[in-house]
């Protein structure tokens, strides 16, 4: 028979993580947003750094996600998160603040807070949610709006001579000597979910490591946003974003390297 | 038809769960499937499928794949007979 | 007696800073306040204190943001296009109560404007230049001297209502060279409860000024509301100077106070009883003196380095049965004293 309550004597296979708060997310069915902070949570608990971790918002749908979180959390202006963090981490190496930023927020309206903190190479951790659409504002164009696809604000699709080109961020920034690591992951499957944890647990380790930003780009469902059902979305994710902007690690220093390598991070 | 009795179970919060489907459709074993009852907020949350409940092998692919961290997985203390 | 240093306004402010214990500055090049920074660059490393040279003002104050988050005095320094594009970052510190020292240098605008010293910030400083309901304090120094006092008061203030102060000097004021008497180091600065500094052993600390439901940020901004009062009534500041058998009164801040100071000098020795009430806070205004001063005084005259902002302030002070004249130059000219005086003159007649 289903069991709604597990017994106490059995062993827990998964769990929700300690870092998360017991209250429910308020996002849409099927958003990617609940599993990256899932991973995230699950990753601060591994490393056992709750207690120094800060996570500093950005504006858009996860605008509230410090609510989710049981460490320390900071509000940003649209676009500033990369600023506002690195005004931490310079007075206090010993926190680790992280970025949390949509899209719109980071490869738009805070293209140079970025591209900046990345230059200087701000020992900060940033995670970065593309789903090529504005959620929140209820589903305008974003930079990373695929050409050809249709939002609110363009009606017959993405028209290059009209609304430009897509942004690819990790290729973009990878050109820097700033960062130490930046990878793009997704998570529309369970092994993508698994290696999106690997990457985000080595962005995590290169700011403890001190090596320098990392960032991680992860390609997310935003079914409400795309009008699709939310597993559909996973494929629409796979047949219309996969091919402009391939996954894989953009930047892994030399320093990052052998970090994965001390542990055996895979 | 000889069910195998696998030793994993999960666990559902109907009330967190939004009823995304994602956990079924990524169900190796198909053991979820969506309840016919609405929850408080007006979703049909997903629920484990009565007859299917012994197939689960705890993989935790419904619990990875769940934006709602609504889903627990567990494996028995001990086998039953 | 303090040993007396001379220097400008600017590197004055930069001093006070780092005496009230400022440990972070972020900012970006603008004349006129170019070598505020670069005096913290020199300065504050070797201290052990951040400074960083920014991507742009909004970055700038975003990182003061940060750092005072996590419980740190921290500063920035701009000129008006700058100050423009802090007004965000001011806005949501001012929604979150975050302290912050901003030191406008202020320059002749609209737009690009000129570099010279202006005073045309005056609104954006003094009624929440930026979105929604709030406001900043507001101190206006008048020698480099009050550029470094001031500077320290308003990192003690910030922190004392947990909210931006605005340090409004202007070019001629950040460029002139003076001696300053040098003023102790703050010993100990105010624990900070609520700042950002990992959730060990206590609930964690959220700051956020977004609550997503009216009902709940009502409440907030009422408790806004209820400091600004307070800080009306405890942080009004003014000097006054030969007022008490004044017959008219000039009223006028930073450096056009100092014309007019020289102006009531000359007045004096014609025979016209001219005094000057020179505000030091513009937000908390010193309506109440004015108005009192309007009991015994017939004329004001407003010498200001702008098209007129100042002057609504007093009228409103002063009300409809005063005379109230406005002398002034723009775009980055300096009003002198005799232009004053030539306006004492005409309104005494």
């Amino acid at each position: 028979m289903a069991q709604t309550k597990a017994a106490k004597s059995d062993t827990i296979l998964f769990a929700a993580p300690q870092s998360l708060e017991d209250v429910p997310l308020h996002y849409c069915p099927g958003c990617g947003h609940g599993i990256v902070h899932r991973l995230i949570a699950e990753v601060v608990d591994k490393l056992g750094i709750a207690d120094r971790t800060v996570c500093v918002a950005s504006v858009g749908c996860s605008a509230i996600n410090y609510l989710y979180f049981k460490f320390d959390g900071l509000e940003s202006s649209h676009g500033r998160a990369p600023a506002s963090a690195s005004g931490i981490k310079r007075c206090r190496p010993d926190l680790i603040p992280f970025t949390y930023q949509g899209d719109g927020d980071l490869a738009a309206i805070g293209t140079a807070e970025i591209v900046h903190a990345c230059a200087r190479g701000e020992n900060i951790t940033v995670f970065f949610i593309n789903n090529a659409i504005y959620g929140m504002t209820g589903g305008q164009m974003a930079p990373t709006t695929l050409v050809g696809m249709h939002s609110t604000s363009t009606p017959g699709g993405r028209n290059p001579a009209l609304a430009g080109y897509p942004i690819k961020v990790c290729e973009m920034l990878s050109t820097l000597e700033g960062p130490a690591y930046i990878a793009r992951v997704s998570i529309y499957n369970p092994a993508q979910v698994r290696r999106a944890k690997q990457a985000i647990e080595l962005a995590f380790r290169t700011q403890l490591a001190g090596l320098g930003l990392a960032l991680v780009e992860v390609l997310s469902p935003c079914p409400v946003g795309w009008g699709v059902e939310p597993v559909q979305a996973m494929d629409w994710l796979v047949e219309h974003m996969l091919p402009q902007y391939p996954l894989g690690e953009y930047k892994v220093t030399e320093a990052v390297q052998a970090l994965k390598e001390v542990k055996g991070h895979a | 038809m000889s069910q195998r009795r696998h030793t994993a179970y999960i666990t559902i919060d109907s009330e967190r769960c939004k009823g995304c489907g994602l956990c079924i459709f990524f169900c190796p074993q198909k053991v979820i499937g969506q309840a016919e009852r609405f929850n408080q907020k007006g979703y049909t949350p997903a629920t484990v499928i009565e007859e299917k409940a012994g197939e689960c092998t705890g993989c935790t692919a419904c619990a990875l794949m769940c934006p709602d961290i609504a889903i627990g997985v567990y494996r028995h203390a001990k086998v039953a007979p | 007696m303090a040993k007396r240093v001379l220097m400008s306004g600017n590197i004055a402010a930069a001093e006070g800073a780092i005496l009230a214990g400022c440990h972070a500055f972020f900012g970006y090049p603008i004349t006129p306040q170019n070598d505020l920074l670069e005096h913290m660059s020199r300065r504050l490393p070797p201290l052990g204190r951040i400074f960083v040279q920014t991507e742009s003002e909004l970055s700038a104050i975003n990182m003061v943001l940060g750092a005072s988050a996590a419980g740190f005095r921290a500063m920035t320094s701009t000129s008006g296009p700058g100050f423009s594009l802090q007004q965000e970052g001011i806005s949501y510190m001012a929604g979150m109560e975050l302290p912050a020292v901003i030191v406008d240098v202020m320059r002749a605008g609209p737009g690009l404007g000129s570099i010279g010293g202006a005073q045309g910030d005056y609104f954006q400083a003094t009624k929440g230049g930026g979105h929604g309901d709030y406001r900043v304090l507001t101190l206006a120094p008048a020698s480099a001297q009050e550029m470094m006092d001031l500077t320290m008061l308003a990192f003690e203030l910030a922190d004392k209502y947990r909210n931006p102060v605005v340090v409004l000097a202007d070019g001629f004021l950040g460029q002139a060279m003076e001696p300053v008497a040098m003023r102790e180091p703050v010993a100990e600065l105010p624990g900070k409860p609520w700042a950002i500094t990992g959730a060990r052993g206590r609930p964690k600390n959220v700051l956020n000024s977004l609550e997503l439901e009216p009902a709940d940020l009502e409440p907030r901004m009422q408790a806004l509301v209820q400091k600004f009062e307070m800080m009306r009534q405890n942080e009004v500041r003014y000097e006054s100077l030969d007022l008490d058998d004044a017959s008219m009164a000039i009223v006028a801040y930073g450096s056009a106070s100092r014309s007019a100071m020289t102006a009531v000098h000359m007045a004096r020795q014609e025979g016209l009883r001219v005094g000057l009430l020179r505000p030091i806070s513009l937000f908390p205004f010193p309506y109440q003196a004015l108005s009192d001063l309007a009991q015994r005084v017939d004329d004001f005259l407003v010498a200001e380095l702008s098209f007129g902002q100042l002057v609504e302030d007093v009228r409103w002070a002063v009300g409809p049965n005063h005379r109230v004249e406005l002398v002034n130059r723009l775009a980055g000219v300096r009003l002198s004293a005799e232009e004053i005086l030539e306006a004492i003159r005409k309104m005494a007649r």
